[in-house]
Order: structure tokens, then sequence, then C-alpha cells
């Protein structure tokens, strides 16, 4: 009983890091990465006593983007503008971070593991309506942004609130239906259970991963996910040309980097909720429980420490390769207009959702018929 | 559920009720209510009935009460000042109340006026348990439901459609009737 209270603590304080982690290396790869892509140098000047440089290396902008830009920010002065309503100014950024923060604990990231004797299953809340639990925190989202348009008294804030709402309502829809037909495939809403049923290979090669059955819902989830979280080019809730910033036009300082937090770490559930649903989650391909079943008939034995730790290293480098290419998208594509984001949210996406919940439907009947 | 998460929760759910008729700001009142909803939701999920308190959370908390904000803001609702509400709500008000503490006196009452409770077998009010009953004892009652819902869903498009050539939202109503 007690073990697996400690494990439970320490995997929820883990999947938070993770995504904290994530987060920062999001913020490294937007100052740097982006530069990378737009042929620019990017952030170079913070070194430590310049040792790096005498002795050569260039300035890879790690410890600016990664430490002197958080400190500076949260040692900025916290203004709060006339007339805003001062208490829900400060509540909003933190009610935006919560609802994210805490729909990590779902996320599966290995199967089990053996401690003295004892099985833990490496998610760190294993809850058999974990897709409901995931509908219901990423529709609690809405509020910090909107509540952060409203409550600073500012008319740019206020429209950059209401398109947020209004955007994040509208591809909700289309995120709920790809997730909805994820569910019918695999017939459970229990995440772990959904990347179990993603083990094991198709024609001896092919892995059983979500994409392959469901690609229409892969894309599906993949755009609304970034139109979920805000990034170019669904980022008209903070369009700079339009709105100036958007909902946070009127924060600054440590309350400014809570939301681009918010920011960053929706990215990065996406990034872990496609890798999940559809990439197999911590699924190496060809490794089964006790070692490497190649194509061919090739067989390499491994132990089951290894074949966890394998699990887990697999699903870090596949949330990190959708991080990677989330913002290659974000610095790649410009930024839609209005009513185009809301004629393929509503005309696009949400058919499309529709007639793949019909055809999975149909197809979970038939197979049901034919057993 | 532990007593003390019980007790947490539901005076968490009282005080935010509380909010929700003491405050004079519209959109403090609305958060409030946000409140109370979500702890009466974490309640039902507490006590087994699942599925009951994540659709509060998605329906109650995550979709209507955006609704709500929105017609705030589109109002324009200021902060309320003075004494408020009609006479006739007041009324009604206090004959819900009545009701509800003639409820609380039949369930906390002497013994042989209880209220009998039945336990409920493992399993009841999870997904798979509300599923098969929605689709076996109760498919039609859901089924009528869900055209009830795609009427009104039509019916609201119909109403707020603007003729094309015209900005007036009402003018297809105009022509048509």
């Amino acid at each position: 009983m007690t073990i697996e209270l400690i494990a439970g603590a320490i995997k929820a304080i883990l999947m938070i890091v993770l995504g904290l982690n994530l987060s920062l290396f999001l913020l490294y790869f937007e100052r740097k990465g982006s530069a990378l892509i737009q042929d620019r140098i990017g952030s170079n000047r913070v070194t430590v006593t310049g040792i790096g440089q005498r002795m050569g290396l260039p300035n890879l902008g790690i410890i600016n983007t990664t430490i002197a830009d958080p400190i500076k920010m949260f040692t900025k002065e916290d203004f709060v503008p006339a007339g805003a309503d001062k208490f829900l100014h400060t509540l909003a950024p933190f009610l935006a971070l919560f609802p994210v923060m805490i729909t990590f604990v779902i996320i599966p990231f290995g199967d089990t593991i053996s401690i003295a004797g004892h099985r833990i299953g490496l998610e760190a809340a294993n809850l058999n309506a974990g897709a409901l639990y995931l509908l219901a925190t990423i529709g609690l989202g809405v509020y910090g942004i909107a509540l952060a348009g409203w409550s600073s008294n500012n008319r740019w804030a206020l429209l950059g609130g209401i398109r947020a709402t209004a955007q994040m309502i509208s591809y909700e829809l289309a995120m709920g239906l790809a997730i909805v037909s994820v569910i019918m495939t695999f017939g459970t809403l229990n995440l772990q259970e959904i990347v179990r049923g993603q083990g094991g290979v198709w024609f001896g090669f092919l892995p059983r991963w979500g994409i392959f059955i469901q690609p229409l819902a892969f894309i599906l989830l993949l755009v609304a996910g970034a139109a979920e979280s805000k990034r170019i080019p669904f980022d008209l809730p903070e369009s700079e040309s339009e709105l100036i910033q958007g909902y946070f036009t009127e924060y600054s300082g440590g309350k400014q980097a809570v939301f681009m937090l918010t920011d960053f770490a929706e990215q990065a559930l996406v990034a872990m909720l496609i890798t999940t649903f559809f990439l197999g989650g911590w699924q190496v391909p060809w490794l089964m429980r006790d070692g490497f079943h190649l194509p061919g008939g090739a067989f390499f034995a491994i132990p089951a420490l290894a074949v966890s730790i394998l699990g887990i290293v697999a699903f870090l480098v596949k949330v990190l390769a959708l991080c990677i290419f989330l913002g290659m998208v974000r610095w790649t594509l410009p930024r839609f207009r209005y009513d185009q984001l809301m004629r393929l949210g509503w005309k696009g996406l949400v058919p499309l959702g529709l007639l793949n919940v019909l055809v999975t439907a149909l197809v979970v009947v038939a197979k049901v018929g034919a057993h | 559920m532990p007593p003390f998460l019980y007790i947490f929760l539901g005076a968490l759910a009282i005080v935010s009720a509380l909010g929700v008729i003491v405050q004079r700001n519209p959109v403090h009142c609305l958060l409030a209510l946000i409140g109370t909803l979500m702890a009466v939701a974490i309640l039902f999920i507490g006590e087994n009935a699942i599925v009951v308190g994540f659709l509060q959370i998605i329906v109650y908390a995550g979709a209507i009460m955006v609704l709500f904000l929105f017609v705030i803001w589109l109002l324009n609702l200021q902060v309320e000042t003075g004494s408020t509400g009609q006479l006739a709500l007041k009324l009604f008000g206090s004959i819900a109340a009545a009701l509800l503490v003639t409820e609380l006196f039949f369930i906390l009452a002497p013994p042989h006026l209880q209220v009998k409770f039945t336990h409920e077998p493992a399993g009841y009010g999870s997904i798979a348990s509300l599923a098969s009953t929605m689709f076996t004892s109760y498919l039609i009652a859901f089924e009528v439901t869900s055209i009830l819902l795609l009427a009104a869903v039509v019916g609201s498009v119909a109403l707020a459609r603007r003729l094309p050539g015209t900005d007036d939202p009402l003018a297809a109503r105009r022509v048509e009737s």
C-alpha cells in the first residue's frame, strides 16, 4: 500500500516536471530553432564568464533562453492597469495554466516496471474514464484566457479573449470527435489500455499504431490540437499585427511568463496526446515483453527492466519529435484570417470528424457481426 | 471517498453557492457558480457516479458557463447596486428553499421517518453500465432526445440565418412570414 502511494506521488510529480521541462525545451526551440529556420543567428548574448567562447565554441543560447530570460521576466514590474478587475487579473494566468498541468497525469509514459517485487504501472493516474477526464480538463482551459481578456479593461485584450474562446470551443468539437473514433477503435477510454492495444504488428512488419487505423483522426487531432494550443497558423487570439498581444496585452512580468508557459505546456500536451492515441505511446516497434521480434523472424532477447526503460525512451523520443514538428509548422505557415479559421473548423474538421465516427462505427459493428 | 474530502468539497460547494447570490459583479457570480459545479462534480466522481460527474464538468462547467460568460459580455452587465430581484422571484425562491429544508429533514430526521437508502451494486454509474442501460432499456428515449436536440440546432441556425445580400439577421424571418 505505502509503496504504491509513494510511487503514485513520484509519478505525478515526474509528469508535471516532464511537462515543465518540455515547455522549457519548446521555449528554447522557439528562440533558437526559429532563428535556424529563418536563417538568423538568434539569442547568443549571455554566457557563463565567456569560457566556451574563449575556447572557440559557438553560443547555442541555452543559458540565454532557459535561465536568463525567465529570470528577467520574473523580476520585471508586475503591472495591473487602471480600472482592471485586480482579483481576476491576478487569477486568470493560473486559471489558464492549472487545467493543462493536471492533464499531464493521465498520460501513460511506459508499460509497467518491477521494483522490489511490486509491479508499478508507468502512468500517474490509471483512470478508466481517462478520455472523459481529458475532455473535461481541456474544456476548462477556456476560462483563464477569457477572463484575462475581460479583466484587463482593454478593448484589444477583450477581443483577443473572445476570439480565443470561440476558437477553442470550435476546435474542441473536432478534437472530441477525433478522440471518439479512437475510443471506438480500441473499445476503451483508458489511455493505458489504448496504448496496450497498439502493440503487435500487421503483415509481419507494420506496427499496430493508431495512425495506420485512423489516419483521418490523426490529422484532425493534429490540426485541432495546434488550434487548441493557439500556435501559428491558429494564433488569432494574440495576433500582434491586429490586437497588439491579444488577451495578455495588459500582462507583464511573471504573469505574462505564466501565459507563455501555458501555451508551451499545451503544445507539449498535444504532442503527448497524439503520441498516446496515434503513435503507439511507449510502444517500440517489434519490441515485445521478452525482446525484439524483428520482421523476418530474427529475435533478440532483452531483460524486462531494459524493455521498460526502452518504452519510456521511445515515448520521450516521439513526444520530442512531435514538439519539434509543431514548432516547425509554427515557423513555416502564415496566420489564418478569422473567417478562414471558422470555416476550417466548422465546415472542414467537424463534418470530417462526424464522417470518421460514422465509418468507424460501421466497421466496428461489421467486425462484431463477423465474430 | 474519505470523509474529510467529502466535508471539504461540500463546504466548498456551499461557500461558492453563497458567492453566486452575495456578490454584485456578474462575472464574479459566474466564477462562483463554476466553483459550485466543479465541487459537486468531484463529489459525484468520488461517489462512483463517474459519468455524471465528468459530464457535469464537460457540459455545464466547460460549455454552458462559457455561454453565460458571452451573454454577460454581450449585454454588458454592470455591477449591481441597491436591492435586486422581483417579489415573485423571491417568493418562488423561498418556496424552493422550504422544500429543500423539508427534504433534508426527512433524511436527517428521527429513525422512523428516515428515507431508506439502497446500496447500488458495484460498477453502477460506470461508463459501461450506463452505456448498456442507455442502448438497451432506454434506446427509444435516447434516440428521440437526440432528434429533439438536432431539431433545436437546425431551428436556431434557421432563425439566425442571413439572406444573401442583406446584413439583417431578421430579414429571413420577415420574408417567410
